[in-house]
This record gives C-alpha cells, sequence and structure tokens, in this order.
C-alpha cells in the first residue's frame, strides 16, 4: 500500500481552468475515487472496517456451523434475532456488507501494488541518489580529516561498502562521493506478500467455487455394509457442494472399513482412535484391488485428489427378531451417542415381517426396536444410563413397537434414529412391550414373536472432502510469511561518503572524509548500524597513510 | 500413556514458586517506582559521542549525532540510572534486586513447564493452563532481554501486573491436571502450531504493554499537570516505548502469521478444511488485520504516535479476548481448555 497520499496538484496561475464538461466531470471524479480508494489512510479504514465486521463471525452462531444453534438463538432472542438473521449476521462471512469491505479492500490494494510495483522495476536498475550537498543535515553523520591522498581514502571507502549497490561521482568543486543504498530486498518481500495476499484471496474464492465435502456414516465390519464409494451424491448421508459443484464427476474411489478401534482413559476422556480400512482408485477400481491404509485422527487417506477423514464413531445393536412362523430377520443400524464421554445412544431399529405380498399387510405387521444403549450400563432404579464409552458391559433398554410405522405414508424421509410419534398418538403404531436386555438375552412378544440382542458392532462417520486448490493457498501462504519476514527484517539504508582534500597543496596530503546515513523506512536500529559502518570507515582511512609511510 | 504424578505435582510447586518470585520481584520493583527519586539528564549534559571525537587527530570536527527518530542515544527525557562509579541509592538497588528476582522466577517458571512436558510426555502445551504458563514465560523472557537494550527497567512493574495476573487465573480458575490430550490433538503440529501462537502472543504483550504506557506518557507530557503526575515522569520516554513497541510487533507479527498458517496446515488434516470461520480462526483473523493496520498506520502521515499505539493495544486486547473469551464462552473445534 503507498505510503504518501498525493494531493491533486492545482494548476499554475498561469493557464484558465478547463471548461467545465460532463465527461470532464466524470472523469475528475472516477479519478478522485480512485485515488481516494487506493490511499493508505482508505486501507487502514478498511482493515478496521474488515476486523470489525467478522467480530460477529465469532460472537454469533454462524450458518456454516452449525445450523440449529442459528434456529434456537432467533427463537430465543425474538425481533433482535430475526433483525440480525435479515442483516445476514448469522453467515458474516458470506454476507453483503462484509463482501463489500473486501472487494474495496481488493482494489485499494491491487491500485496500491500496480503503481508500486512499476516503480520497483524502475528502481531496480536505478543508481543511488546524489550526494547531498550537506551531509551534516542528515539524520547520521560523522566526519574526520585524515592523512593521505583523496583518491586511496576513496579507495578504502570503496572496499568497506562491497554489498552495497555504489555509484561513485565527481563533484563540481573538486570533491568525490560515493552513494551507496542497500536493502532493495525489503520492497521485494513487501510486493511479494502483497502479492501473495492476492494469490491467497483468489486461491480461497476459486476452492470455494469448485470444492465439495460430503459426510456418510459406515459399519466398521468390512462387509457390503462398511462400503462407501464416492461415485454419486445418493452415497452420502449430507452432501455440501460449492458453488460450481452440481455433484456430478466426482472423483471415483471407494472404501471399505473394517475395524474401528478406541482406547480411552480411566476418565473416560479418548485416547486414540483408529480404523483399519482398504481404498480403490484409479486403476485399482478396474481391477478391483483394495490398498490398505491405517486410518486415524490427524491422519487422512488422501487417494483420487479427495480426503477422507475419521469423523466420529458410535455403536450398532444387533437384534435378530423370530416372527411366529419361525422366520428369522436380523437388524443392524447405526444409533446415534447421545452423549459423547459414555456413548449412550439412542436410536430406531426397524423390521418388515417377512412373506407378506400385500403392501397394506406389511404395515399392519411391522416391529420397530426403540429406545437406549449404553455400552458400560448402570442401573438408577430401572432408569439405564452409561458409565463408561467402551463395551464394558453393554444393555439396551428398549421399547418395542408394533403396528404400522408409517414409512409408505409418502411424507418426507423417516429418521433413521426415532421412530414416527404421530403414527404411535394415532394408534397405528402400539407398544407392546418395554425391557432393559442384556447383551445375549432375548424376550418374547405377547404374539409369539422372539426378540434377541445379539451383538454390538461399531459405526465410524466419515467426510470427504475436495478441494482443488488448497495447495496454491498453501502456495501463497508461504510465499505470504516469507515476503512479511523479508519486508520486516532488512531495511532499506542510504549511506553517502565525500572526500575532499584540503591543506597546502606543496605539504602533506590530506583528505576531510564525511560520511551521512539515512534509514528510508520505518526501521528502527539504522543508527546502531551506522555508527558501526562510520566507525570502521574511518578507522580504515587513518591506516591508509600509516600503511603508505611505512 | 500414563502420567508420572511425582514431576505433575514437582511442576505445580515450581509454577507456585514461580508466582511467588515473580510477586515478590514485582513489589521490589514497586518499591523503586514508589520511592525513587527520578534525574532526567539535561540536555547540556549529553555527551557527544565518543566514536568520532576520539582520535580524530588534526583538522577533523567532531559532529554528534542528531538524536534521530530510531537513534541509539537516550532521549533526554528518559528517567536516568546513577552514573558508573557513583554508589546506587537503595532504591536503584531495589529495582536491580527486582530484576534478579525476576531472572530466578524465570528458571523455577521453565522447571515448571519442562516438569509438566516430562509429567504427560508431550509439549507441554495441551490446554488453557499450560498454554498460559508458556504465553507468560515468553512474554518475561523477551522482557527481560530487551531491559538489556532499553531503558524499560522502572516499567517493568507494569509488563509483570497482567503476567502475574494471567498466571494466577491460570493456575486457579483455568488449571487442569496433567493429563495427555485428546486424539485430535495428538500431532506434531501440537509442537509446532500452539508453540508457535504461545510465542507469538507472549511476544505480542510487550508491545501491548509498551503501547499502553506510551499513551499514559503521551498524556502526561501532553499536560504533566492533568495526567499522570506522579507516574508520567518515572515512565519510559516516549521515543523509547515506541520504538520497543515497533521492534516487538515487527517479531511478533510474522511468528503469528506463521503460527496461524502451521493452525491451517494442522486444520487441513484434522478438521478436513484448513479455514473454517472457527470462532478462533476468526478472532485470530481479527487480530491479524489490526496488526497489520498498526504496520501500516505507522507509515501513514498523521496516524503515527497516539493512534499507532491504540491500534497496537487493541490488537493486545483482540489476543486476550481471542484467549478468554473464545475458548471458555464459545463453543468451537479449538475449545481445548480443559475447564469444565
Amino acid at each position: 500500500v503507498t505510503t504518501t497520499v498525493d494531493a491533486p496538484k492545482t494548476d499554475g496561475g498561469g493557464t484558465p481552468p478547463p471548461p467545465r464538461t460532463p465527461a470532464r466531470t466524470a472523469l475528475a471524479f472516477l479519478r478522485n475515487t480512485w485515488r481516494g480508494l487506493t490511499a493508505m489512510r482508505t486501507a487502514l479504514i478498511l482493515l478496521f472496517l474488515l476486523s470489525v465486521a467478522a467480530m460477529p463471525g465469532a460472537l454469533l452462531p454462524q450458518r456454516v456451523l452449525n445450523e440449529p444453534q442459528v434456529e434456537t438463538y432467533i427463537t430465543d432472542h425474538g425481533w433482535w434475532g430475526r433483525l440480525l438473521d435479515k442483516l445476514q449476521f448469522y453467515n458474516v462471512f458470506g454476507s453483503v456488507w462484509f463482501s463489500a469491505i473486501y472487494v474495496l479492500l481488493f482494489i485499494s490494494l491491487v491500485g496500491c501494488l500496480l503503481p508500486r510495483t512499476v516503480e520497483y522495476f524502475r528502481q531496480a536498475t536505478a543508481k543511488p541518489v546524489r550526494t547531498p550537498r550537506n551531509l551534516s543535515r542528515l539524520p547520521h553523520h560523522a566526519r574526520a580529516g585524515v592523512a593521505g591522498d583523496a583518491e586511496d581514502v576513496l579507495a578504502v571507502a570503496r572496499g568497506q561498502l562491497r554489498g552495497w549497490r555504489t555509484v561513485e561521482r565527481e563533484e563540481p568543486d573538486g570533491s568525490r562521493s560515493i552513494s551507496a543504498e542497500r536493502g532493495y530486498l525489503r520492497e521485494t518481500g513487501n510486493l511479494v506478500f502483497h502479492f501473495a495476499m492476492l494469490g491467497l484471496i483468489v486461491a480461497f474464492a476459486l476452492g470455494k467455487m469448485f470444492s465439495y465435502s460430503g459426510q456418510v456414516i459406515v459399519l466398521a465390519n468390512g462387509t457390503q455394509q462398511a462400503e462407501f464409494c464416492n461415485s454419486g451424491v445418493l452415497n452420502y448421508d449430507s452432501f455440501t457442494p460449492g458453488l460450481r459443484v452440481d455433484g456430478t464427476k466426482l472423483d471415483p474411489f471407494c472404501v471399505r472399513i473394517n475395524d474401528f478401534k478406541a482406547t480411552y482413559l480411566p476418565s473416560g476422556e479418548p485416547e486414540s482412535f483408529n480404523s483399519n480400512i482398504s481404498y480403490q482408485s484409479g486403476d485399482d477400481l478396474t481391477t478391483n484391488t483394495w490398498q490398505p491404509y491405517d486410518l486415524h485422527e490427524n491422519a487422512p487417506l488422501r487417494t483420487a485428489g479427495d480426503r477422507v477423514y475419521l469423523l466420529g464413531h458410535g455403536y450398532a445393536p444387533q437384534f435378530t427378531v423370530t416372527f411366529p412362523d419361525g422366520q428369522k430377520r436380523t437388524g443392524l443400524i447405526q444409533w446415534k451417542p447421545d452423549d459423547q464421554t459414555t456413548f449412550l445412544s439412542e436410536g430406531a431399529t426397524k423390521f418388515d415381517p417377512p412373506d407378506t405380498p400385500n403392501a397394506s399387510q406389511l404395515d399392519k405387521k411391522q416391529l420397530a426396536i426403540t429406545g437406549l444403549f449404553a455400552p458400560t450400563a448402570a442401573f438408577n432404579g430401572s432408569i439405564l444410563t452409561s458409565t463408561y464409552p467402551a463395551l464394558n458391559n453393554p444393555w439396551a433398554a428398549v421399547q418395542i413397537y408394533q403396528g404400522n410405522l408409517g414409512q409408505s405414508s409418502g411424507a418426507a424421509g423417516q429418521s433413521i434414529f426415532t421412530i414416527d410419534q404421530g403414527q404411535v398418538a394415532n394408534g397405528q403404531l402400539k407398544m407392546v412391550k418395554m425391557v432393559n436386555m442384556k447383551l445375549g438375552s432375548s424376550v418374547s412378544l405377547p404374539d409369539g414373536t422372539k426378540i434377541s440382542f445379539d451383538q454390538v458392532q461399531q459405526w465410524v462417520s466419515l467426510m470427504v472432502a475436495h478441494d482443488p486448490t488448497q495447495d496454491y493457498v498453501l502456495l501463497f501462504a508461504v510465499l505470504l510469511f516469507l515476503g512479511l519476514a523479508t519486508s520486516l527484517t532488512v531495511k532499506r539504508r542510504r549511506v553517502w561518503v565525500r572526500v575532499t582534500p584540503s591543506g597546502d597543496p606543496q605539504g602533506p596530503r590530506r583528505t576531510v572524509l564525511e560520511v551521512g546515513g539515512l534509514a528510508r523506512t520505518d526501521q528502527a536500529g539504522y543508527g546502531e548500524e551506522f555508527t558501526k559502518l562510520s566507525a570502521r570507515l574511518l578507522e580504515s582511512a587513518r591506516a591508509v597513510p600509516g600503511r603508505k609511510d611505512a | 500413556m500414563a502420567v508420572n504424578e511425582t514431576f505433575a505435582q514437582y511442576s505445580n510447586w515450581a509454577y507456585g514458586s514461580a508466582i511467588g518470585i515473580y510477586v515478590l520481584a514485582m513489589l521490589f520493583c514497586l518499591a523503586e517506582q514508589a520511592f525513587g527519586r527520578v534525574k532526567t539528564k539535561q540536555a547540556a549534559t549529553v555527551a557527544a559521542p565518543a566514536l568520532v571525537t576520539a582520535g580524530a587527530d588534526s583538522a577533523g570536527s567532531a559532529v554528534a549525532d542528531l538524536p534521530d527518530v530510531d537513534g541509539t542515544p537516550a532521549p533526554e527525557d528518559e528517567p536516568q540510572d546513577a552514573a558508573p562509579g557513583q554508589r546506587r541509592p537503595l532504591t536503584e538497588r531495589l529495582g536491580r534486586m527486582g530484576v534478579s528476582l525476576l531472572v530466578l522466577g524465570l528458571v523455577v517458571h521453565l522447571l515448571a513447564i519442562v516438569l509438566r512436558g516430562m509429567a504427560t510426555d508431550r509439549p507441554p502445551w495441551g490446554n488453557m493452563y499450560e498454554y498460559m504458563s508458556v504465553l507468560c514465560f515468553v512474554a518475561l523472557a523477551v522482557w527481560l532481554g530487551l531491559m538489556r537494550k532499553f531503558p524499560i527497567r522502572r516499567a517493568t512493574p507494569y509488563a509483570l501486573l497482567p503476567i502475574v495476573i494471567l498466571l494466577f487465573l491460570g493456575g486457579t480458575v483455568l488449571y487442569t491436571q496433567a493429563d495427555p490430550v485428546v486424539p485430535a490433538l495428538q500431532s506434531y503440529w501440537l509442537a509446532v502450531h500452539v508453540s508457535a501462537a504461545a510465542s507469538a502472543s507472549g511476544i505480542l504483550l510487550v508491545p501491548g504493554v509498551a503501547s499502553v504506557l506510551y499513551l499514559m506518557r503521551s498524556a502526561y507530557d501532553s499536560n504533566p499537570d492533568r495526567w499522570f503526575r506522579r507516574l508520567g515522569p518515572k515512565l519510559p520516554a516516549k521515543a523509547t516505548l515506541d520504538r520497543l513497541a515497533y521492534r516487538t510487533t515487527i517479531f511478533g507479527f510474522p511468528l503469528f502469521t506463521f503460527g496461524v498458517i502451521c493452525g491451517a496446515i494442522w486444520a487441513e488434516s484434522a478438521w478436513g478444511r484448513f479455514w473454517g470461520w472457527d470462532p478462533k480462526e476468526t478472532t485470530a483473523f481479527v487480530a491479524w488485520v489490526v496488526y497489520a493496520a498498526y504496520l501500516h498506520s505507522r507509515a501513514t502521515a498523521g496516524w503515527r504516535g497516539n493512534r499507532a499505539a491504540i491500534i497496537n493495544a487493541l490488537g493486545f486486547c483482540v489476543m486476550i479476548f481471542n484467549l478468554f473469551f473464545v475458548n471458555l464462552v464459545t463453543t468451537g473445534l479449538h475449545s481445548y481448555a480443559g475447564v469444565g
């Protein structure tokens, strides 16, 4: 961002101001807007606005992070909550006002960088500026008279200024000077930083367009139910596409979850999660070859341009229903953990009766097992709770319903974790038994149906993420950091050396050596460097005649 | 992964002792503040820098450096120590004892951090208590280091005050017993990202304090009878405080940037995205923008001085807000405080 604000230049008194025409006025307006927008003060104010505008994103619940929390907040806060909703405060980073600020900042940045880049390349070959007439008026200055020829003193100074960009000039009064400048890297770093920032913003925005992510729950038992293929959106439980993603052309790959293992501390805090999985992508899909992978926290599977994360886990109790005619059906579906520390879970395992050709008959004989599951059971009276997340003493407290589950009523999809309470209320679904079941136990229903609680399996929830630009974002972030570090550590500074022959032309040669220094940037600490440099210069200049005389 | 209870216990004792020593150091430094007389050097006594005078054998004339914005000569309105050779007054000796105590406290503090790491067999910055401990350690170490270059000894109580408060809160309200970290934190990025974030916060505490002192001193300078009549003259000069704030910020800010980038890399492998506007990320972004504004303000006419100092102090407020509010009040992915 430019450091100075150009005041519009006023014409000299001689020429009268050009006549006002609409085109001229519009042009002047545009020019002034551009100047105003690219001024440092504007950039500063925009930076402030950006930070203030981002704050609600941390203080208020955000839709992208937690939709239900937003709804609760709105209901809890009445008109105020609804007003904030209208003003897009629950979607700060997609809101019109936030976008307006960063777009303006972006323009301001570009407007600053363009002239600066031109200037940078002009400077790249420019010679250090002419030595000021009066070096003693500079912030740093030293002066000494030394014995010896001006030419020799100058040669010594030249040697001391190795690493500086220098130019030597002869001055009208016969003295000679070196202008030296160094620290050009500061501006390089500065430009790299700002351009990297632009690149990062662009890459980030592109990522928002072409990325997608989705979540899916699969059983962790290595069977068909433990497989997930990224072949279509419907395979996901939930899917969040980027603005330009329509759900077709997903990167094809498949994963199969073979097992899941969690270890816990005595307190119930998790200690480690890991899951052995198999995956196939690319040619492996056609040859149906599976590659092994150890999936755990902080170690996503990266394949086919996508990443697969282990996000969560839970239990799936397995029940077998033996119908009065002797036919068996096994139900195995995930129950959802209500408590993340004890894994007390709730869910509903639903069954259709076998051999029912008629859909209306099917509806009447459906069966659902719903209730709570505790991996390590404890009883408060007959109320089941869980005390530990591992499978130490699994129990299920279930209510068994028979009747019409209402799945074919055409209404929107039923939750897999609950039964439709409407069906219970209208009498089509009746509770026939309520019982606490230990793993391995079974119960009989009045109509002779037998239900056994066979085993407990685990499920994992996976997240699949695709972001084609994130490598570029990383690249720009690294450049941004390097540019920033360079521009803040390197100082741009100038030093001038002037030697003037003095004394009697017939007598021993004497030279006045003057050194002046100027730090060009807002960088403390040049004083120390200058002191050292000028001391060294004077020191070595003094050594000149000594060497000659000897 | 069992926790070594002996080490954990020793670590706690060391932590408590460090706070005690810091409080004692603060009392010593406060005594210097309260009872010390301030001599300010007169302009006439500024010795010309020795370098040009010494050995300028003949025709050469010695020209003293002008006191410049980033110059080395101490500004004239700086509180001065007794000249070498002179016996130091009691108050000054008290202040120096305070600094020695500070060094001792720092050693004990380091011991507390190292023992905590040995007890849990992981980097000792896995929850808010430990984070706070590291933050304060870095802040104090930086302050002590800067004391060698800047005449800021008399301002030490102002730096110690927030640090002791943070350490006290850490040791009481936020205290968490030594435990392994949850699986999400079991990554080498814990060592990199969190240490960078804690150190950057610790370093940025220093310019935060310096900027507040700058504003106090600036108010005193503009109207000595009205503002900070007693404290004002004992504060370091405005130029010193400004230089201190700038030089620590240009060190802390890139480190903070590095910490945020590491956090993004870690988030990509832990949470599935490198940036998701989690409350912690958002507030870090805000703090980053505020510090960026500070650096820009120093290069903008009319924004140097007081305004820059206000922005810097604001930046540190956002950092503290990020530490407390976001960890304790909001629920986000960064809620690892371990405080329940």
